[in-house]
């Protein structure tokens, strides 16, 4: 009897539904988590842009003036809140971040998909795992021990290719302290590493098997099925993992800020200290206070952060879309 | 952050004996009465000793129970944290809480009157609009001073004038062979231009001049992360506070520099000769009451002035 009640509750077979039915609970509970989700994001949303724009609403800063290179809010003539050093920081290590990243990543997921052998992806997909769980303070400290000393003693003159006949080819000067944009880059690289590789991983694996055998069918050897059949295939997949390795790659402010020297000035070379919007922020945070231009200035930051993040997310989706429509 | 820990594990092991005397001091009425015949009252002797000893060090502590915070200046944050510990070692009714943030942090968030107690090593009037200001009063409980530090490679540079400090930091002299060290391109560490430090810096020994930025300049967070990127950096040099270059683990990393030929010490920034020296303010929001007080005067009476302010690095207030 009791069975045939049960079977009558999911098929929806009985006339009138219990008390219990009616108020549904778990629907409820679920229903309040997703939309308290969306309401802290969108508080959130509200409180960032509201702190973002005091600085030129209250304190009567031009939105011009914001993106000139000049961050000095000592400044003699009052202060200047040039962000652009930061924003262009900011671009600069998480595109060298990426340059070192994908190409590694990318290969590394076809050889997961595509290449290895059983026993090879029960060693590399355990250890991938634990580099997504390594906090970022440890990469920071390892970075600021390890890789700042290497690259100042390993490149402290002047770097020089020559090329026998022609003559130097490339030069430019050396790290006179291995904090550097390089340093930055290298060291969020490897903690993209594992969001770029896993998200390819998949993106292939959702490649129809069809597509393989039907490739393989034809007489291609497995890197031109991989090269001509795979990557096209799989190439939105490829762009949003990278646009979200980018993100994470942006957002990032501990380790990066622990290797790059912070100095406020454009990215001028690889070898030179440079500065982000995160690491900016965290470092004045705690001397300024709420209210001052100097904090609304970072909050204004902190509103640029959140549209490089709503962008991607905004790349993210379209480049989905174009998947699905075509 | 390796250096952080072992003070931390310092302020521990103060707490803990603190903690002991505390308990024999209150238990030491009833090993009085016990017949001194007794065995086990074979040990009791030296504990009311070392507990009547604790009660005669400890006069002028007026005991208020109840939990007070304290946040800002990390360059303060040490004195405080071992004022605090020896403050509630005599009153075990007391807590006190201590943490760092910066002096911005500390200065609004005691304007807000969600602390008792903010630390700055800058003036509020400075930092706050006038109206948070002068609600605020300022208790001068220390003073404190910077040195300027090089990396250990930079030989033979044991002295630099204003007039050369200026030079340097602002850019115009870049090597350290025209001040009479070694071949070695000058590496500028600075702290941010919101923190007490370069502020105090900038001001007694730069004269407002505007500091050099670019390829040959740093920034970095903290004493810890300063103290670490000078010892990581051939021909560094930074400014940070005593009480961490006396600590023993960063000593031996850095070279300590005078300034116009004073060395930097506690009786010389006393005496007023050092000049890299600036007073370490405590704010409250309005007078102080209730356990603020108590704990404020306990700071600036013979304990915390005489014996933990020389022990961390701090020069004392004038009495």
């Amino acid at each position: 009897m009791a069975q045939l009640t049960s079977a009558q509750r999911i098929t929806g077979l009985r006339a009138t539904p219990s008390l219990l039915e009616r108020i549904d609970l778990p629907r409820r509970v679920v229903f309040v988590a997703a939309a308290s989700m969306v309401a802290i994001v969108a508080l959130l949303l509200a409180f960032i842009a509201w702190q973002g724009i005091q600085l030129f609403v209250k304190d009567g800063v031009s939105v011009g003036t914001i993106f000139s290179a000049t961050w000095n809010p000592l400044a003699d003539g009052g202060p200047q809140f040039g962000i652009l050093p930061f924003i262009a920081g900011t671009i600069a290590v998480t595109a060298g971040a990426l340059v070192i990243s994908t190409p590694l990543s990318v290969g590394l997921a076809l050889f997961l998909s595509e290449v290895a052998p059983s026993w090879a992806k029960a060693i590399v997909q355990p250890a991938l795992e634990i580099f997504v769980g390594i906090p970022s303070v440890v990469w920071g400290w390892l970075g600021i021990t390890v890789l700042v000393p290497f690259l100042a003693d390993t490149f402290g003159g002047s770097i020089v290719i020559s090329l026998p006949i022609v003559g130097r080819v490339f030069s430019m000067p050396g790290f006179l302290t291995g904090f550097s944009w390089l340093a930055g880059s290298l060291v969020l690289s490897i903690m993209v590493l594992p969001t770029i590789t896993s998200v390819s991983y998949d993106a292939f694996r959702a490649v129809p098997q069809e597509l393989r055998t039907g490739s393989l069918a034809l007489g291609t050897t497995r890197w031109q099925t991989i090269r001509h059949i795979l990557i096209p295939a799989a190439l939105t997949g490829v762009l949003t993992a990278v646009v979200l390795g980018m993100t994470r790659a942006a957002g990032e402010a501990l380790a990066v800020q622990m290797v790059i020297g912070n100095s406020p000035t454009l990215p001028a070379s690889i070898t030179q200290p440079v500065t982000t919007l995160t690491s900016q922020i965290t470092l004045d945070m705690g001397n300024t206070v709420f209210g001052e231009p100097w904090q609304d200035a970072l909050w204004t930051m902190s509103l640029v952060l959140l549209l490089i993040s709503v962008t991607s997310v905004v790349l993210v989706r379209m480049i989905n879309k174009r998947r699905m429509g075509s | 952050m390796l250096l952080n820990g072992t003070r931390r594990f310092g302020a521990l092991a103060v707490a803990a004996a603190l903690v002991v005397t505390a308990c024999s001091s209150g238990a030491s009425p009833s090993p009085t009465t016990l017949p001194p015949t007794s065995t086990p009252a074979a040990g009791t002797p030296s504990v009311v000793t070392s507990a009547s000893a604790t009660a005669s060090a400890a006069p002028s502590v007026t005991c208020v129970t109840g939990s007070i915070t304290a946040v800002g200046s990390t360059a303060l944050q040490p004195l405080i944290q071992d004022a605090a510990t020896a403050y509630q070692g005599h009153c075990s009714g007391a807590t006190i809480t201590v943490s760092g943030g910066g002096s911005g942090t500390g200065l609004s968030q005691v304007a807000q009157g969600s602390v008792q107690i903010g630390a700055s090593d800058v003036l509020a009037a400075s930092k706050l609009p006038s109206a948070n200001a002068s609600k605020l009063v300022d208790h001068v409980v220390a003073r404190q001073g910077w040195i300027v530090v090089t990396n250990k490679g930079v030989t033979g540079v044991t002295n630099l004038t204003t007039a050369q400090n200026v030079a340097i930091w602002t850019g115009k002299t870049t090597n350290w062979k025209d001040v009479g060290g070694p071949d070695l391109p000058i590496v500028l560490i600075f702290r941010p231009q919101s923190s007490g430090t370069r502020a105090t810096f900038k001001a007694l020994v730069l004269g407002g001049a505007t500091e050099a930025t670019g390829g040959q300049t740093l920034t970095e967070d903290s004493n810890g992360a300063v103290t670490t990127a000078v010892t990581k950096t051939n021909g560094s040099v930074s400014v940070i506070g005593f009480s961490y270059y006396n600590d023993p683990n960063n000593k031996p990393l850095l070279n300590g520099l005078q300034l116009d030929g004073v060395d930097a010490t506690i009786a010389n920034v006393g005496g007023g000769t050092y000049k890299l020296a600036a007073d370490g303010n405590l704010y409250t929001n309005g007078e102080a009451t209730g356990l603020t007080k108590a704990f404020l005067d306990f700071m600036k009476g013979p304990e915390v002035q005489g014996t933990i302010i020389p022990k961390d690095s701090y020069g004392p207030i004038a009495q």
